[in-house]
Protein backbone atom coordinates (compact mmCIF):
# COMPACT_ATOMS: atom_id res chain seq x y z
CA UNK A 1 0.00 0.00 0.00
CA UNK A 2 1.32 3.39 -0.92
CA UNK A 3 0.04 4.90 2.32
CA UNK A 4 3.29 3.97 4.07
CA UNK A 5 6.99 3.95 3.20
CA UNK A 6 8.71 0.61 2.57
CA UNK A 7 10.46 1.02 5.90
CA UNK A 8 7.17 1.43 7.81
CA UNK A 9 5.79 -1.65 6.07
CA UNK A 10 8.96 -3.61 6.83
CA UNK A 11 8.76 -2.77 10.55
CA UNK A 12 5.01 -3.40 10.55
CA UNK A 13 5.31 -6.78 8.83
CA UNK A 14 8.42 -7.83 10.73
CA UNK A 15 8.33 -5.94 14.00
CA UNK A 16 11.55 -6.06 16.01
CA UNK A 17 11.54 -6.69 19.77
CA UNK A 18 7.93 -7.76 20.16
CA UNK A 19 7.02 -9.31 23.47
CA UNK A 20 7.32 -8.99 27.22
CA UNK A 21 10.26 -8.91 29.62
CA UNK A 22 9.04 -10.75 32.69
CA UNK A 23 11.69 -9.30 35.03
CA UNK A 24 11.78 -5.88 33.42
CA UNK A 25 13.51 -3.08 35.32
CA UNK A 26 11.00 -0.58 33.97
CA UNK A 27 7.67 -0.56 32.16
CA UNK A 28 5.83 2.29 30.45
CA UNK A 29 2.36 2.24 28.93
CA UNK A 30 0.66 5.08 27.04
CA UNK A 31 -2.43 5.57 24.93
CA UNK A 32 -5.90 4.17 25.50
CA UNK A 33 -8.32 1.76 23.92
CA UNK A 34 -10.89 4.46 23.15
CA UNK A 35 -8.42 6.17 20.82
CA UNK A 36 -7.42 2.87 19.27
CA UNK A 37 -3.77 2.74 20.26
CA UNK A 38 -1.87 1.52 23.31
CA UNK A 39 1.88 1.05 23.54
CA UNK A 40 3.72 -0.75 26.29
CA UNK A 41 7.51 -0.73 26.56
CA UNK A 42 9.57 -3.07 28.76
CA UNK A 43 13.20 -2.24 29.58
CA UNK A 44 16.16 -4.13 31.04
CA UNK A 45 18.73 -1.64 32.30
CA UNK A 46 22.23 -2.52 33.51
CA UNK A 47 24.80 0.10 34.53
CA UNK A 48 22.66 2.79 32.95
CA UNK A 49 22.61 0.97 29.61
CA UNK A 50 19.39 -0.36 28.05
CA UNK A 51 20.45 -3.94 27.52
CA UNK A 52 17.09 -5.21 26.36
CA UNK A 53 13.80 -3.75 25.24
CA UNK A 54 10.48 -5.28 24.20
CA UNK A 55 7.16 -3.81 23.22
CA UNK A 56 3.49 -4.68 22.91
CA UNK A 57 1.23 -2.50 20.80
CA UNK A 58 -2.48 -2.36 20.08
CA UNK A 59 -2.87 -0.04 17.15
CA UNK A 60 -2.58 0.66 13.46
CA UNK A 61 0.27 -0.19 11.11
CA UNK A 62 2.23 2.95 11.87
CA UNK A 63 1.80 2.47 15.62
CA UNK A 64 3.34 -0.99 15.41
CA UNK A 65 6.12 0.23 13.09
CA UNK A 66 6.86 3.23 15.34
CA UNK A 67 7.13 0.97 18.39
CA UNK A 68 9.42 -1.39 16.55
CA UNK A 69 11.68 1.39 15.27
CA UNK A 70 11.79 3.15 18.65
CA UNK A 71 12.94 -0.04 20.38
CA UNK A 72 15.68 -0.47 17.78
CA UNK A 73 16.84 3.10 18.33
CA UNK A 74 17.27 2.75 22.11
CA UNK A 75 18.50 -0.82 22.39
CA UNK A 76 22.08 -0.88 23.72
CA UNK A 77 22.03 2.90 24.32
CA UNK A 78 22.56 4.72 27.61
CA UNK A 79 19.44 5.88 29.46
CA UNK A 80 20.42 9.52 28.89
CA UNK A 81 20.33 8.99 25.12
CA UNK A 82 17.00 7.17 25.22
CA UNK A 83 15.58 10.13 27.13
CA UNK A 84 16.47 12.36 24.24
CA UNK A 85 14.77 10.24 21.60
CA UNK A 86 12.23 12.44 19.84
CA UNK A 87 9.17 11.40 17.91
CA UNK A 88 10.69 13.17 14.92
CA UNK A 89 13.72 10.89 15.05
CA UNK A 90 11.43 7.84 15.09
CA UNK A 91 9.44 9.14 12.11
CA UNK A 92 12.60 10.06 10.18
CA UNK A 93 14.11 6.62 10.79
CA UNK A 94 10.95 5.20 9.22
CA UNK A 95 11.42 7.42 6.14
CA UNK A 96 8.49 9.52 7.27
CA UNK A 97 4.92 8.98 8.39
CA UNK A 98 1.73 10.43 6.87
CA UNK A 99 0.77 13.67 8.69
CA UNK A 100 -2.28 12.15 10.38
CA UNK A 101 -0.09 9.30 11.69
CA UNK A 102 2.57 11.43 13.36
CA UNK A 103 0.87 10.88 16.73
CA UNK A 104 2.01 7.22 16.53
CA UNK A 105 5.63 8.36 16.73
CA UNK A 106 4.69 10.66 19.62
CA UNK A 107 3.23 7.68 21.45
CA UNK A 108 6.48 5.76 20.93
CA UNK A 109 8.54 8.62 22.36
CA UNK A 110 6.20 8.94 25.33
CA UNK A 111 6.04 5.22 26.03
CA UNK A 112 9.84 5.20 26.36
CA UNK A 113 9.82 8.33 28.54
CA UNK A 114 7.19 6.78 30.76
CA UNK A 115 9.24 3.60 31.14
CA UNK A 116 12.31 5.65 32.04
CA UNK A 117 10.32 7.63 34.60
CA UNK A 118 9.31 4.29 36.09
CA UNK A 119 12.99 3.32 36.23
CA UNK A 120 14.00 6.54 38.01
CA UNK A 121 11.11 6.31 40.46
CA UNK A 122 11.66 2.64 41.31
CA UNK A 123 15.35 3.14 41.91
CA UNK A 124 15.03 6.46 43.74
CA UNK A 125 17.24 8.14 41.18
CA UNK A 126 16.87 11.91 41.18
CA UNK A 127 15.72 13.30 37.85
CA UNK A 128 14.85 16.51 36.13
CA UNK A 129 11.05 16.68 36.40
CA UNK A 130 10.80 19.02 33.45
CA UNK A 131 11.71 16.17 31.08
CA UNK A 132 8.55 14.33 32.08
CA UNK A 133 6.36 17.34 32.69
CA UNK A 134 2.92 17.02 31.24
CA UNK A 135 3.53 13.50 29.95
CA UNK A 136 0.10 12.19 30.89
CA UNK A 137 -1.71 15.38 29.95
CA UNK A 138 -0.04 15.38 26.55
CA UNK A 139 -1.00 11.80 25.92
CA UNK A 140 -4.61 12.53 26.71
CA UNK A 141 -4.71 15.58 24.49
CA UNK A 142 -3.62 13.84 21.30
CA UNK A 143 -7.08 12.60 20.67
CA UNK A 144 -9.22 15.45 21.86
CA UNK B 1 -5.22 -16.45 -3.40
CA UNK B 2 -6.76 -13.09 -4.26
CA UNK B 3 -10.16 -12.05 -2.92
CA UNK B 4 -11.70 -8.65 -3.49
CA UNK B 5 -14.05 -8.37 -0.51
CA UNK B 6 -14.80 -4.65 -0.65
CA UNK B 7 -17.77 -4.54 -3.00
CA UNK B 8 -19.60 -2.09 -0.72
CA UNK B 9 -16.82 0.39 -1.53
CA UNK B 10 -17.01 -0.22 -5.24
CA UNK B 11 -17.61 -3.03 -7.69
CA UNK B 12 -15.84 -4.08 -10.86
CA UNK B 13 -17.53 -2.59 -13.92
CA UNK B 14 -19.41 -5.31 -15.78
CA UNK B 15 -18.37 -6.26 -19.31
CA UNK B 16 -21.84 -5.49 -20.62
CA UNK B 17 -21.65 -1.99 -19.11
CA UNK B 18 -18.21 -1.37 -20.62
CA UNK B 19 -19.41 -2.55 -24.05
CA UNK B 20 -22.52 -0.38 -23.88
CA UNK B 21 -20.47 2.64 -22.82
CA UNK B 22 -17.92 2.15 -25.57
CA UNK B 23 -20.72 1.92 -28.11
CA UNK B 24 -22.18 5.23 -26.93
CA UNK B 25 -18.80 6.95 -27.06
CA UNK B 26 -18.21 5.66 -30.57
CA UNK B 27 -21.67 6.11 -32.04
CA UNK B 28 -23.84 8.51 -30.08
CA UNK B 29 -21.40 11.09 -28.80
CA UNK B 30 -23.60 14.04 -29.74
CA UNK B 31 -24.92 16.65 -27.35
CA UNK B 32 -28.55 15.77 -26.60
CA UNK B 33 -29.40 19.46 -26.40
CA UNK B 34 -28.43 19.96 -30.06
CA UNK B 35 -31.21 20.17 -32.59
CA UNK B 36 -29.39 18.34 -35.41
CA UNK B 37 -29.55 14.61 -36.08
CA UNK B 38 -26.33 13.74 -34.24
CA UNK B 39 -27.64 15.51 -31.15
CA UNK B 40 -31.08 14.00 -31.43
CA UNK B 41 -29.69 10.47 -31.76
CA UNK B 42 -27.88 11.06 -28.46
CA UNK B 43 -31.11 12.41 -26.97
CA UNK B 44 -32.92 9.23 -27.96
CA UNK B 45 -30.30 7.08 -26.25
CA UNK B 46 -30.47 9.25 -23.15
CA UNK B 47 -34.25 9.09 -22.93
CA UNK B 48 -34.21 5.36 -23.65
CA UNK B 49 -31.89 4.89 -20.67
CA UNK B 50 -34.18 7.00 -18.49
CA UNK B 51 -37.17 4.87 -19.45
CA UNK B 52 -35.32 1.68 -18.57
CA UNK B 53 -34.15 3.07 -15.23
CA UNK B 54 -37.70 4.16 -14.44
CA UNK B 55 -39.10 0.73 -15.30
CA UNK B 56 -36.53 -0.93 -13.06
CA UNK B 57 -37.43 1.31 -10.12
CA UNK B 58 -41.18 1.31 -10.68
CA UNK B 59 -41.57 5.01 -11.50
CA UNK B 60 -42.12 7.37 -14.43
CA UNK B 61 -39.17 8.47 -16.62
CA UNK B 62 -39.78 12.12 -15.79
CA UNK B 63 -39.29 11.31 -12.11
CA UNK B 64 -35.62 10.44 -12.75
CA UNK B 65 -32.82 13.01 -12.53
CA UNK B 66 -29.34 11.80 -13.43
CA UNK B 67 -26.61 12.95 -11.05
CA UNK B 68 -22.88 12.48 -10.53
CA UNK B 69 -23.57 9.73 -7.99
CA UNK B 70 -25.25 8.87 -4.73
CA UNK B 71 -23.83 11.79 -2.77
CA UNK B 72 -25.19 14.39 -5.16
CA UNK B 73 -28.56 12.65 -5.24
CA UNK B 74 -28.70 12.61 -1.41
CA UNK B 75 -27.73 16.28 -1.21
CA UNK B 76 -30.30 17.26 -3.81
CA UNK B 77 -33.13 15.27 -2.24
CA UNK B 78 -32.57 16.60 1.25
CA UNK B 79 -31.92 20.22 0.31
CA UNK B 80 -34.98 20.21 -1.96
CA UNK B 81 -37.27 18.76 0.71
CA UNK B 82 -35.91 21.26 3.24
CA UNK B 83 -36.60 24.21 0.95
CA UNK B 84 -40.09 22.92 0.22
CA UNK B 85 -40.67 22.55 3.95
CA UNK B 86 -39.34 25.99 4.81
CA UNK B 87 -41.90 27.54 2.44
CA UNK B 88 -44.62 26.07 4.66
CA UNK B 89 -42.72 26.90 7.83
CA UNK B 90 -41.90 23.24 8.40
CA UNK B 91 -38.30 22.99 9.47
CA UNK B 92 -37.99 19.62 11.17
CA UNK B 93 -36.37 16.52 9.65
CA UNK B 94 -36.37 12.92 10.88
CA UNK B 95 -33.37 10.71 10.16
CA UNK B 96 -31.23 8.09 11.88
CA UNK B 97 -27.87 8.14 13.61
CA UNK B 98 -26.24 5.73 11.15
CA UNK B 99 -26.89 7.32 7.77
CA UNK B 100 -24.16 7.77 5.18
CA UNK B 101 -22.14 10.99 5.52
CA UNK B 102 -23.69 12.30 2.29
CA UNK B 103 -26.94 12.46 4.29
CA UNK B 104 -25.54 13.31 7.74
CA UNK B 105 -23.32 16.16 6.58
CA UNK B 106 -26.15 17.65 4.51
CA UNK B 107 -28.36 17.51 7.61
CA UNK B 108 -25.62 19.17 9.69
CA UNK B 109 -25.48 21.97 7.16
CA UNK B 110 -29.26 22.43 7.39
CA UNK B 111 -29.08 22.47 11.20
CA UNK B 112 -26.75 25.45 10.92
CA UNK B 113 -29.36 27.10 8.71
CA UNK B 114 -32.04 26.75 11.36
CA UNK B 115 -33.52 23.31 10.70
CA UNK B 116 -34.02 20.87 13.53
CA UNK B 117 -33.13 17.22 12.97
CA UNK B 118 -34.21 14.24 15.08
CA UNK B 119 -31.71 11.40 14.73
CA UNK B 120 -33.66 8.31 15.65
CA UNK B 121 -31.66 5.83 17.72
CA UNK B 122 -30.59 2.62 16.08
CA UNK B 123 -31.08 -0.60 18.08
CA UNK B 124 -28.16 -3.01 18.54
CA UNK B 125 -29.26 -5.15 15.60
CA UNK B 126 -28.93 -2.18 13.25
CA UNK B 127 -32.58 -2.16 12.16
CA UNK B 128 -34.55 0.96 13.05
CA UNK B 129 -38.11 0.43 14.18
CA UNK B 130 -41.09 1.85 12.34
CA UNK B 131 -42.49 3.03 15.69
CA UNK B 132 -39.39 5.09 16.45
CA UNK B 133 -39.80 6.89 13.12
CA UNK B 134 -43.53 7.36 13.69
CA UNK B 135 -42.88 8.81 17.16
CA UNK B 136 -40.31 11.25 15.81
CA UNK B 137 -42.59 12.76 13.16
CA UNK B 138 -44.09 16.13 14.18
CA UNK B 139 -46.51 18.63 12.71
CA UNK B 140 -43.58 20.61 11.33
CA UNK B 141 -41.68 17.63 9.88
CA UNK B 142 -40.82 18.27 6.22
CA UNK B 143 -38.77 15.13 5.50
CA UNK B 144 -38.03 11.63 6.72
CA UNK B 145 -34.78 10.21 5.37
CA UNK B 146 -33.77 6.64 6.25
CA UNK B 147 -31.28 4.54 4.33
CA UNK B 148 -32.45 1.36 2.62
CA UNK B 149 -29.42 -0.75 3.57
CA UNK B 150 -26.58 0.35 5.80
CA UNK B 151 -23.26 0.66 4.00
CA UNK B 152 -21.15 -0.74 6.83
CA UNK B 153 -23.19 -3.39 8.58
CA UNK B 154 -25.50 -4.16 5.66
CA UNK B 155 -28.71 -4.13 7.69
CA UNK B 156 -31.97 -3.71 5.77
CA UNK B 157 -34.47 -1.19 7.07
CA UNK B 158 -38.28 -1.59 7.05
CA UNK B 159 -38.56 0.82 4.14
CA UNK B 160 -42.05 0.00 2.87
CA UNK B 161 -43.46 0.28 6.41
CA UNK B 162 -41.67 3.58 7.11
CA UNK B 163 -42.94 4.79 3.74
CA UNK B 164 -46.50 3.87 4.71
CA UNK B 165 -46.21 5.86 7.95
CA UNK B 166 -44.89 8.85 6.01
CA UNK B 167 -47.79 8.60 3.55
CA UNK B 168 -50.22 8.51 6.45
CA UNK B 169 -48.56 11.55 8.04
CA UNK B 170 -48.18 13.27 4.66
CA UNK B 171 -44.43 13.72 5.05
CA UNK B 172 -42.09 13.18 2.06
CA UNK B 173 -39.91 10.10 2.49
CA UNK B 174 -36.38 9.84 1.05
CA UNK B 175 -34.21 6.76 1.13
CA UNK B 176 -30.51 6.48 0.34
CA UNK B 177 -30.66 3.17 -1.54
CA UNK B 178 -27.04 3.24 -2.72
CA UNK B 179 -26.25 -0.15 -1.16
CA UNK B 180 -29.60 -1.70 -1.93
CA UNK B 181 -30.40 -1.27 -5.62
CA UNK B 182 -29.30 -4.32 -7.59
CA UNK B 183 -28.83 -6.32 -4.38
CA UNK B 184 -32.33 -6.50 -2.91
CA UNK B 185 -35.79 -5.83 -4.35
CA UNK B 186 -36.49 -2.12 -4.70
CA UNK B 187 -39.71 -0.64 -6.11
CA UNK B 188 -40.55 2.93 -5.23
CA UNK B 189 -44.27 2.56 -5.86
CA UNK B 190 -44.78 -0.63 -3.86
CA UNK B 191 -42.47 0.56 -1.08
CA UNK B 192 -44.05 4.01 -0.65
CA UNK B 193 -40.82 5.87 -1.47
CA UNK B 194 -41.05 9.53 -2.51
CA UNK B 195 -37.36 10.08 -3.18
CA UNK B 196 -34.53 7.61 -3.72
CA UNK B 197 -30.80 7.98 -4.36
CA UNK B 198 -28.62 5.42 -6.07
CA UNK B 199 -25.10 5.11 -7.38
CA UNK B 200 -24.03 3.02 -10.40
CA UNK B 201 -20.69 1.74 -9.16
CA UNK B 202 -22.25 -0.24 -6.33
CA UNK B 203 -23.86 -2.64 -8.81
CA UNK B 204 -21.09 -3.01 -11.42
CA UNK B 205 -21.77 0.23 -13.24
CA UNK B 206 -19.21 3.02 -13.74
CA UNK B 207 -18.15 5.48 -11.03
CA UNK B 208 -19.27 9.12 -11.22
CA UNK B 209 -22.89 8.49 -12.11
CA UNK B 210 -26.08 8.00 -10.16
CA UNK B 211 -29.62 9.21 -10.06
CA UNK B 212 -32.32 10.71 -7.94
CA UNK B 213 -35.89 9.53 -8.19
CA UNK B 214 -38.31 12.19 -6.97
CA UNK B 215 -42.05 11.58 -7.08
CA UNK B 216 -44.00 13.87 -9.34
CA UNK B 217 -45.06 16.97 -7.43
CA UNK B 218 -41.90 17.23 -5.34
CA UNK B 219 -40.15 20.43 -6.36
CA UNK B 220 -36.43 19.89 -6.80
CA UNK B 221 -33.88 22.62 -6.12
CA UNK B 222 -30.79 22.90 -8.28
CA UNK B 223 -27.40 22.20 -6.80
CA UNK B 224 -25.83 23.07 -10.15
CA UNK B 225 -27.07 26.03 -12.17
CA UNK B 226 -26.61 26.41 -15.90
CA UNK B 227 -28.28 24.87 -18.94
CA UNK B 228 -31.72 23.34 -19.11
CA UNK B 229 -30.64 19.71 -18.88
CA UNK B 230 -32.67 17.33 -16.71
CA UNK B 231 -35.79 19.51 -16.95
CA UNK B 232 -33.70 22.45 -15.81
CA UNK B 233 -32.93 20.82 -12.48
CA UNK B 234 -29.37 19.67 -13.05
CA UNK B 235 -27.21 21.65 -15.45
CA UNK B 236 -24.31 20.16 -17.40
CA UNK B 237 -24.15 18.16 -20.64
CA UNK B 238 -25.35 14.67 -19.87
CA UNK B 239 -22.73 11.93 -19.56
CA UNK B 240 -24.67 9.55 -21.76
CA UNK B 241 -21.98 6.86 -21.83
CA UNK B 242 -22.01 6.63 -18.04
CA UNK B 243 -25.80 6.81 -17.90
CA UNK B 244 -26.10 3.94 -20.39
CA UNK B 245 -23.39 2.01 -18.52
CA UNK B 246 -25.33 2.51 -15.29
CA UNK B 247 -28.65 1.37 -16.72
CA UNK B 248 -27.05 -1.65 -18.43
CA UNK B 249 -25.46 -2.70 -15.13
CA UNK B 250 -28.68 -2.02 -13.26
CA UNK B 251 -30.72 -4.23 -15.62
CA UNK B 252 -28.23 -7.06 -15.15
CA UNK B 253 -28.07 -6.63 -11.38
CA UNK B 254 -31.82 -6.37 -10.88
CA UNK B 255 -32.46 -9.40 -13.12
CA UNK B 256 -30.06 -11.56 -11.10
CA UNK B 257 -30.98 -10.42 -7.55
CA UNK B 258 -32.64 -13.70 -6.51
CA UNK B 259 -30.06 -15.88 -8.21
CA UNK B 260 -27.18 -13.98 -6.60
CA UNK B 261 -28.83 -13.91 -3.18
CA UNK B 262 -29.26 -17.68 -3.35
CA UNK B 263 -25.54 -18.04 -4.07
CA UNK B 264 -24.36 -15.48 -1.52
CA UNK B 265 -26.50 -16.05 1.55
CA UNK B 266 -25.26 -19.58 2.38
CA UNK B 267 -21.65 -18.44 1.91
CA UNK B 268 -22.20 -15.31 3.96
CA UNK B 269 -23.72 -17.32 6.79
CA UNK B 270 -20.94 -19.91 6.68
CA UNK B 271 -18.37 -17.11 6.89
CA UNK B 272 -20.18 -15.52 9.83
CA UNK B 273 -20.31 -18.89 11.59
CA UNK B 274 -16.63 -19.49 10.88
CA UNK B 275 -15.45 -16.10 12.09
CA UNK B 276 -17.73 -16.23 15.13
CA UNK B 277 -15.62 -19.14 16.38
CA UNK B 278 -12.81 -16.66 17.02
CA UNK B 279 -13.07 -16.01 20.79
CA UNK B 280 -14.32 -12.57 21.87
CA UNK B 281 -15.71 -11.63 18.49
CA UNK B 282 -19.15 -10.50 17.37
CA UNK B 283 -21.20 -9.99 14.27
CA UNK B 284 -22.24 -6.37 13.77
CA UNK B 285 -25.81 -6.05 12.54
CA UNK B 286 -28.75 -8.41 12.32
CA UNK B 287 -27.80 -11.91 11.10
CA UNK B 288 -30.80 -12.15 8.76
CA UNK B 289 -32.01 -8.66 7.90
CA UNK B 290 -28.81 -7.85 6.03
CA UNK B 291 -27.47 -7.61 2.49
CA UNK B 292 -26.66 -11.01 0.97
CA UNK B 293 -22.97 -10.16 0.54
CA UNK B 294 -22.21 -8.27 3.77
CA UNK B 295 -20.26 -9.58 6.75
CA UNK B 296 -19.15 -7.17 9.47
CA UNK B 297 -17.34 -8.51 12.53
CA UNK B 298 -15.51 -7.01 15.51
CA UNK B 299 -12.59 -8.74 17.20
CA UNK B 300 -11.70 -7.56 20.66
CA UNK B 301 -8.11 -6.49 21.36
CA UNK B 302 -7.06 -5.81 17.76
CA UNK B 303 -7.11 -2.67 15.67
CA UNK B 304 -8.72 -2.65 12.24
CA UNK B 305 -6.04 -1.01 10.13
CA UNK B 306 -3.36 -3.52 11.15
CA UNK B 307 -5.82 -6.26 10.41
CA UNK B 308 -6.53 -4.86 6.93
CA UNK B 309 -2.86 -4.43 6.04
CA UNK B 310 -1.97 -7.98 7.05
CA UNK B 311 -5.00 -9.40 5.22
CA UNK B 312 -3.99 -7.40 2.14
CA UNK B 313 -0.57 -9.09 2.32
CA UNK B 314 -2.45 -12.39 2.14
CA UNK B 315 -4.54 -11.27 -0.84
CA UNK B 316 -7.72 -10.39 1.05
CA UNK B 317 -8.97 -6.87 0.37
CA UNK B 318 -11.48 -5.63 2.93
CA UNK B 319 -12.32 -2.52 4.97
CA UNK B 320 -12.71 -1.51 8.60
CA UNK B 321 -14.53 0.99 10.76
CA UNK B 322 -11.43 1.81 12.80
CA UNK B 323 -10.48 5.46 13.24
CA UNK B 324 -7.18 4.86 11.47
CA UNK B 325 -8.96 3.89 8.28
CA UNK B 326 -11.61 6.59 8.48
CA UNK B 327 -9.19 9.51 8.39
CA UNK B 328 -10.71 10.86 11.60
CA UNK B 329 -9.96 10.19 15.22
CA UNK B 330 -13.26 8.50 15.91
CA UNK B 331 -14.17 5.04 14.74
CA UNK B 332 -17.21 4.31 12.60
CA UNK B 333 -20.28 6.33 13.56
CA UNK B 334 -22.37 3.34 12.46
CA UNK B 335 -20.79 0.97 14.97
CA UNK B 336 -21.01 3.60 17.71
CA UNK B 337 -24.68 4.13 16.80
CA UNK B 338 -25.50 0.46 17.38
CA UNK B 339 -23.85 0.76 20.79
CA UNK B 340 -20.44 -0.77 20.19
CA UNK B 341 -17.79 0.69 22.53
CA UNK B 342 -14.99 2.62 20.78
CA UNK B 343 -12.41 -0.12 21.09
CA UNK B 344 -14.78 -2.73 19.65
CA UNK B 345 -15.49 -0.40 16.74
CA UNK B 346 -11.73 0.04 16.20
CA UNK B 347 -11.46 -3.74 15.84
CA UNK B 348 -14.03 -4.13 13.09
CA UNK B 349 -13.70 -5.82 9.72
CA UNK B 350 -16.13 -5.44 6.82
CA UNK B 351 -16.11 -8.06 4.08
CA UNK B 352 -18.48 -7.45 1.18
CA UNK B 353 -18.68 -10.05 -1.56
CA UNK B 354 -19.76 -10.33 -5.12
CA UNK B 355 -21.84 -13.31 -6.27
CA UNK B 356 -18.82 -14.99 -7.85
CA UNK B 357 -17.13 -15.67 -4.49
CA UNK B 358 -16.23 -19.36 -4.10
CA UNK B 359 -16.38 -21.76 -1.15
CA UNK B 360 -12.59 -22.04 -1.30
CA UNK B 361 -12.30 -18.28 -0.92
CA UNK B 362 -14.63 -18.31 2.08
CA UNK B 363 -12.50 -21.04 3.70
CA UNK B 364 -9.37 -19.04 2.96
CA UNK B 365 -10.87 -15.92 4.58
CA UNK B 366 -11.95 -17.83 7.70
CA UNK B 367 -8.49 -19.37 8.12
CA UNK B 368 -6.52 -16.19 7.46
CA UNK B 369 -8.65 -13.80 9.51
CA UNK B 370 -8.31 -16.24 12.41
CA UNK B 371 -4.53 -16.35 12.05
CA UNK B 372 -4.08 -12.61 11.69
CA UNK B 373 -6.35 -11.82 14.66
CA UNK B 374 -4.40 -14.27 16.80
CA UNK B 375 -1.08 -12.81 15.66
CA UNK B 376 -2.17 -9.24 16.45
CA UNK B 377 -3.65 -10.24 19.80
CA UNK B 378 -0.31 -11.76 20.73
CA UNK B 379 1.31 -8.34 20.56
CA UNK B 380 -1.62 -6.38 21.99
CA UNK B 381 -1.27 -5.04 25.54
CA UNK B 382 -5.04 -4.49 25.52
CA UNK B 383 -5.64 -8.17 24.79
CA UNK B 384 -3.25 -9.27 27.54
CA UNK B 385 -4.88 -6.89 30.01
CA UNK B 386 -8.21 -8.59 29.29
CA UNK B 387 -6.86 -12.13 29.34
CA UNK B 388 -5.10 -11.44 32.64
CA UNK B 389 -8.25 -9.96 34.14
CA UNK B 390 -7.00 -6.38 34.50
CA UNK B 391 -9.66 -5.22 32.04
CA UNK B 392 -13.12 -6.54 31.28
CA UNK B 393 -14.04 -8.17 28.01
CA UNK B 394 -16.88 -6.50 26.14
CA UNK B 395 -17.51 -9.45 23.84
Amino acid sequence: MALYSDKVMDHFRHPRNVGKIEDADAVGEVGNAVCGDIMKIYLKIENDIITDVKFETFGCGSAIASSSMATELIKGRPVSEALELSNKAVAEALDGLPAHKMHCSVLAEEAIKKALLDYYTKNNIPYDESIFAGLDEEIESHHD
Amino acid sequence: MYIYADNAATTKTSEAAIRAMTKVMEETWGNPSSLHSTGQRAKEVLEGAREKAAALLGCEPREITFTSGGSEADNMAIVSAAKNGARKNKKHIVSTAFEHHAVLHTLKKLEKEGFEVTYVEVPENGVVTVESIRDAIREDTCLVTVMFANNEIGTLQPIAEIGAVCREKKVPFHTDAVQAVGHVYVNVKEQNIDMLSLSAHKFHGPRGIGLLYAKRGIILSNLIEGGAQERGKRAGTEDIASIVGMVTAMEEAVRTIDEHAALLIPKRDRLIAGLSKIPHSTLNGDPEKRLPGNVNMSFEGVEGESLLLLLDDRGIEASSGSACTSGSLDPSHVLLAIGRPHEVAHGSLRLTFDADVTDEQIDYVIKNVGEVVEYLRNMSPLWFAKVEGRKEFYL
